[in-house]
C-alpha cells in the first residue's frame, strides 16, 4: 500500500521529518509543506537525510510554501520534486492513503 | 541607566521561528513596533528558523497571506537599529548575509548617514549581548 506523508514543521525544528523518514516504507512518498519545505532545501545540516532516502522514497515539496519564504525552487535538493496546489490534490488522490506528521 | 528623567532598559527580542507557518514572527514584528513607541534600548536577534524572516524576495501571493517582510525595512525609522544575525544559524541553512535583506538607519549624530543595523554574530558573541539585557521576549 503506498501512503502519502505530509510534514508541516522544519526539521530544525522539530523532529517530524527525521520520524516520518524512518518510519515511511519503501515506495512511499513525502510531502514537505508551510515550514517543512525548508527541510527540501539543498546545503543545509539537513539536506543529506533526504538525499539519503530518496533511493526508496518520493520526496515533494509544495511550491507556493517555497515562494513565500524567499527559498528558490532551484535550490531543493535534486530530486525534490516541486508541486503546486494541484499538483498536492494529484498526489492524495494518488496514494491509497495520506498520514500527515505534526 | 538614566536618561534625562526616564529609565531607559535593555530590550532584546528573540527571533526564532520561520515566517508564515506559525504566528510569532508577524506577532514579535509588531510588539516591536508598538514598543518602539516607548523609547527603550531595543535590539532584534534572528537566530535558528527566525533567520528565515528576512529572506529577500517572499512573495505571499500563492499562499493567500500578507507578506510582512518589507515591513522589517521599517525598523531603522523607529530607531531600531541594533539587529542581530546568529552566524552558525545562517551556516547549518546553507545561507549568507547575501541571502536577506539589507536593513540601515540614518545616523543623526553623523549628518543622517545610512548605515547597517545588522551585525553578523558567533553564538559566544550572541551569548554576551543576550547577557547584557534587562529584559529578553521569545518568539
Amino acid at each position: 500500500m503506498t501512503m502519502l506523508h505530509t510534514v508541516n514543521k522544519s526539521p530544525f525544528e522539530r523532529n517530524a521529518l527525521d520520524s516520518c523518514i524512518s518510519l515511511a516504507k519503501a515506495g512511499s512518498s513525502i510531502l514537505l509543506t508551510e515550514d517543512g519545505v525548508v527541510g527540501a532545501m539543498q546545503g543545509t545540516s539537513h539536506s543529506k537525510k533526504i538525499e539519503e532516502a530518496m533511493a526508496n522514497i518520493s520526496f515533494y515539496v509544495l511550491g507556493p510554501d517555497l515562494k513565500a519564504r524567499g527559498l528558490s525552487e532551484s535550490n531543493v535538493v535534486n530530486g525534490v520534486k516541486v508541486v503546486d496546489y494541484s499538483g498536492f490534490v494529484d498526489l492524495a488522490a494518488d496514494h491509497e492513503s495520506v498520514q500527515s506528521w505534526l | 541607566m538614566e536618561d534625562g528623567d526616564q529609565v531607559v532598559k535593555k530590550f532584546m527580542y528573540m527571533n526564532r521561528k520561520a515566517p508564515y507557518g506559525t504566528i510569532y514572527a508577524l506577532e514579535s514584528l509588531e510588539v516591536v513596533l508598538i514598543a518602539a513607541a516607548f523609547d527603550q534600548d531595543v535590539s532584534l536577534v534572528f537566530a535558528d528558523d527566525g533567520v528565515y524572516q528576512l529572506m529577500k524576495g517572499q512573495d505571499t501571493d500563492d499562499i493567500g497571506m500578507k507578506n510582512f517582510s518589507p515591513t522589517y525595512s521599517a525598523l531603522g525609522d523607529y530607531d531600531i537599529k541594533k539587529i542581530y544575525i546568529e552566524k552558525e544559524s545562517l551556516e547549518e541553512r546553507g545561507l549568507t548575509l547575501a541571502d536577506l535583506q539589507e536593513l540601515k538607519y540614518e545616523d543623526e549624530d553623523d549628518d543622517w548617514a545610512e548605515k547597517d543595523s545588522i551585525h553578523l554574530v558567533t553564538r559566544a558573541e550572541l551569548a554576551d549581548v543576550i547577557d547584557a539585557q534587562d529584559v529578553v521576549f521569545s518568539f
